[in-house]
């Protein structure tokens, strides 16, 4: 192939294939290489329930996208151009997402007459000219990877399966990457299975020689993106699960507590109890409980007992935790929730992302029962908004929610890695005076109850779901008594509000037309979204709300300065809710309810409708 | 410090709360029984956590002078299994019904049993839902009349030990509210086995199911009606010490005999702790042709699933040390940007 060399400041890719093609795993070693290159990047995994469909079924078409560049990249891009379709299903349910002269690459010999029938096309668009709009490099990679692998005598299907990294080689000569990270990863991943490693790897390489000595057609040339400006430091990629995992850890050494991480296998939640349970080193210890419910409820007695309690679900499981989260309103004990938010209701859309828990987390229990809520807007936010979940939790004596989502808690971006060290430590001191003690005890600044775990002589006391004295603790059915305690317990959550920064404009000025407001995973999208408006000349500004409940106590004073606002979230109105009903303003929303996140074209669209 | 510690009394492990269960009720003497068996333990007081769910019996902490946690209906074993994970060190006790252990909270008994955590659990039996006025409950029996059920309830009771023994639970054993001296003993039991330990109490609530356990109670005829199973002992019960339980080795089913008339003594069963088959038959006694089983029913010790947890915890620490956030944020693949 003659190099010619094509120059993009950025591209969006997206691999797809069968759930069993290996897509996810290619997606990511592209990542890796990509950032090792310089690139900033933001990756979309998307893929389906089913763990195995049946092959060559649409439904079946797992799918990795990844946007990558010399600018700052916060979402994982509107519209892809270059598809890697491994089969026709692939092909014909990504097509509508590739740009109009956009490159295919395809494995022809996957283009059989029994995965076309599948894919439900009538003919072979390889051949059929349904395809002339864009540019096409259609190999028998199937062929190519028999003959690559041969010497390791892995037998036909085995060596099939090592389609996905022979395609990872032509891509990274197409793109210009290394592949010695690749390699390094094939070697650790089959250490044990040296046969394995090694046909991978000859198969990696043979993509790689494939492109470098095939002719393939004209108008196919090396893609050349320049390296991003970054700050200086230490990289590393960085996905919302572990982010958020780690972050519980580094929480937990600040606070000075262990942690008990008590929770039950969800989609897509499932993953921070695998990371976790996988750092016994730490003080963490991980229960996988029999139901949710027992998960919480595991996690409260241990906050009793001097731990800190953490359980995590999505908005299913979520549903079940909230009558043992407002036990532990009621007992004043900290515990964080955290919930990674997907498509509902019901099972709903359990692999594809949603932020329609906003209210349940804000309001979802029964009685009175405030609890702060925290929301990440990033894959990397997450080890942050942990952090600070766990300080709330532990400062005020209460459960906190933590909202990430499906999208945040598998995307993964480059991460400038902090050090620990930079955190300010918040250690818990545990009650220990007999003198004068009662569990009713409060911290007269914050109203958090004091902590007086057992194993400690002399406080030995009792605590529970009833209501209790105000002054002594125990347990107390007066009128007066119940209204004072419904109102401490509301005003040490609304305390929080000035225990936390001030609302800070992302982007644009801090007053003008429009600002738009948005909470989450939404971040990307929206950045983007008013940063090409602002290049445009409109007057709007990006406002990003970490701390939902209680909210910034400028926040009203802020958006009072805008002449509107806007709220685009993936639910039918949220945020927006809450924002009039707070304060009063006529705040408009933009929603989107696809399991897709937002495109910046969307919020593009919906700022100037805003400012027609 | 060598000073002898004074010995903890009965007054000791009493709350200065005013115990509010409706008079007669089996709670009392329970209550009392187990803050009179607390001093003879020879624990430390701190160390002791009474956790529980809702409904009568799960007032109990409350009354005890100890660390206690009154937590939601059903949830009890969950919690107290969080409390033991973050201090092994505590003893955790939960104090549950029939109601809340076995029906809203089944999964949770079942689990924590099954799972072998060191809990000792005590579920008060009475047959029936009082808190919420007299509902009939799981282990009601049929025909059992109650506002839920005007004509009388048709399903059919589930057994607490039985259930146990399906979930694997180590220690199971069955006693009487008002038997003292012989539900310290088997309290004391469940307390000392290592793993969890399951106890029945019958007890009885004077209000909405009174005196549903009167046979096996009353002085007068409780002989006839129940028997003290003792390990290594032959199943004799009655007035007269002549009735006998015997194990019918054709059909593999229990039949009481009259020792000396249609059975010697030597053929009357020997209570085997650790003999789970002989401990489900024991179990399902009751009823009008069988004698209700108390004490022990089962013990076969195990490895206690906290141990082996902790276990597998020391063991990745001695591998890799203490975990360091600093470096683990810098494990894997990490790339510098000038």
């Amino acid at each position: 192939m003659s190099v010619e060399t094509e120059q993009h400041q950025s591209i969006v890719v997206r691999f797809a294939g069968d759930s069993g093609d290996g897509m996810q795993l290619t997606g990511t070693n592209f990542t890796l290489a990509t950032a090792l290159h310089g690139n900033d990047l933001s990756t979309f995994p998307d893929f389906p329930a089913e763990i195995r469909a049946p092959a060559g079924a649409t439904f079946g078409v797992s799918a990795f996208q990844i946007y990558f560049g010399s600018e700052d990249v916060t979402t994982a891009g509107d519209a892809v151009e270059v598809l890697v379709a491994m089969n026709p299903a692939a092909l014909i349910t990504n097509l509508k997402n590739l740009v109009q002269g956009g490159l295919i690459i395809v494995d022809s010999g996957a283009f059989n007459a029994k995965n076309l029938a599948k894919a439900k096309y009538n003919s072979n668009p390889l051949e059929d000219g349904s395809l002339d709009g864009y540019k096409l490099l259609s190999i028998d990679i199937s062929s190519q990877v028999i003959a690559a692998v041969e010497e390791f005598e892995l037998g036909h299907k085995m060596a099939l399966r090592c389609k996905n990294m022979w395609t990872l080689g032509l891509m990274f000569w197409l793109f210009d990457r290394e592949k010695q990270s690749t390699i390094d990863m094939l070697q650790s991943k089959f250490a044990s299975r040296p046969e394995i490693a090694g046909a991978n790897i000859a198969a990696l390489n043979a993509g790689y020689a494939f492109a470098e000595t095939a002719e393939l057609p004209s108008g196919i040339e090396v893609y050349k993106i320049p390296k991003a400006e970054q700050k200086p430091g230490t990289y590393r990629n960085m996905n919302g699960t572990t982010a958020l995992a780690w972050g519980l850890l580094a929480g937990g050494q600040l606070a000075g507590l262990p942690i008990l991480f008590a929770s039950y296998p969800i989609t897509p939640a499932s993953n921070l109890l695998h990371t976790l349970a996988a750092r016994k080193e730490f003080d963490v210890l991980t229960f996988q409980a029999e139901d949710e419910i027992a998960a919480v409820c595991a996690a409260v007695g241990a906050s009793f007992a001097g731990s800190l309690g953490v359980t995590s679900s999505a908005g299913p499981g979520i549903a079940l935790k909230m009558e043992a989260i407002s036990l532990a309103v009621s007992a004043e004990l900290p515990l964080v929730v955290v919930n990674t938010q997907r498509g509902g209701p019901s099972t709903g859309l359990p692999t594809k992302t949603e932020q329609s828990d906003l209210l349940q987390a804000v309001y979802g229990r029964h009685g009175d029962t405030p609890v702060p809520v925290i929301a990440s807007s990033h894959p990397g936010d997450c080890f942050d908004t942990a952090i600070e979940a766990v300080r709330l939790a532990t400062k005020y004596m209460t459960p906190v929610m933590l909202l990430s989502d499906g999208y945040i808690a598998n995307a993964s971006e480059p991460w400038l890695i902090p050090d620990i060290n930079d955190y300010q430590p918040f250690p818990v001191k545990f009650h220990d005076q007999p003198e004068g003690f009662s569990p009713s005890l409060r911290d007269a600044e914050t109203l958090a109850r004091i902590w007086a775990k057992p194993g400690t002589a002399g406080l030995e006391h009792r605590v529970g779901g009833i209501e209790k004295s105000y002054e002594t603790g125990d347990i107390s059915y007066d009128p007066d008594n119940h209204q004072k305690m419904t109102d401490t317990r509301k005003a040490k959550i609304d305390n929080i509000a000035d225990d936390i920064p001030l609302q800070e404009v992302a982007m644009g000025n801090n007053s003008g037309k429009l600002a738009v407001v948005g909470w989450g995973s939404t971040y990307g999208a929206i950045h983007q979204g008013v940063k090409r408006c602002l290049k445009e000349g409109l007057d709007v500004a990006h406002i990003h709300i970490r701390h939902l409940w209680p909210l910034p106590a400028n926040l009203k004073e802020l958006l009072s300065g805008y002449d509107k606002v806007l709220v685009p979230e993936m639910n039918t109105g949220q945020l927006v809710k809450v924002l009039r009903s707070e304060y009063l303003i006529d705040a408009h929303g933009c929603n989107k309810v696809s399991g897709q996140p937002f495109k910046i074209n969307e919020i593009v669209h919906a700022i100037k409708a805003e400012l027609e | 410090m060598n000073q002898a510690v004074e010995k903890l009394t009965i007054k000791d492990y009493s709350s200065d709360q005013e115990v509010r269960w409706c008079p007669g009720c089996g709670d009392y003497a329970i209550l009392k029984t187990i803050q009179k068996l607390m001093p003879e333990l020879d624990q430390p007081k701190e160390n002791q956590v009474f956790v529980s769910g809702i409904g009568c019996s799960s007032r109990f902490p409350y009354y005890m002078n100890t660390y206690g946690f009154h937590t939601i209906h059903g949830r009890a074993p969950s919690i107290a299994t969080g409390v033991k994970l973050a201090n092994p060190e505590l003893d955790v006790w939960v104090i549950t019904g029939d109601g809340d252990a076995l029906s809203i909270g089944g999964n949770h008994t079942m689990h924590a049993l099954r799972r072998n955590v060191d809990l000792t659990m005590l579920l008060f039996n009475n047959e029936i839902y009082g808190l919420t006025k007299g509902q009939y409950s799981p282990t009601s029996k049929v025909g059992t009349r109650s506002p839920s059920t005007p004509e009388g309830s048709v399903d059919e009771p589930l057994s607490p030990c039985g259930i146990a023994l399906g979930s694997g639970a180590p220690f199971i054993a069955r006693s009487i509210d008002t038997e003292m001296k012989h539900l310290s003993a088997v309290i004391t039991r469940a307390y000392e086995h290592k793993g969890a330990s399951f106890v029945e109490i019958l007890q009885n609530c004077p209000i909405y199911n009174d005196g549903i356990f009167e046979s096996v109670k009353d002085k007068k005829i409780a002989a006839d009606f129940r028997v003290e199973v003792e390990h290594g002992k032959p199943l004799v019960f009655g007035k007269e010490s002549n009735k006998g339980i015997r194990l019918n080795r054709e059909n593999l089913t229990l039949e009481v005999v009259t020792i000396g008339e249609d059975c010697p003594l030597e053929e009357v069963l020997v209570h085997d702790e650790s003999n789970k088959a002989q401990a489900h038959l024991l179990a399902a006694m009751g009823g009008k042709d069988f004698p209700v089983a108390v004490g022990v029913l089962y013990y076969q010790p195990k490895a206690a699933y906290i141990d082996a947890l902790f276990d597998q915890r020391i063991k990745v620490k001695e591998a890799r040390g203490n975990g360091d956030i600093n470096s683990l944020l810098r494990s894997g693949h990490t790339w510098e940007v000038a």
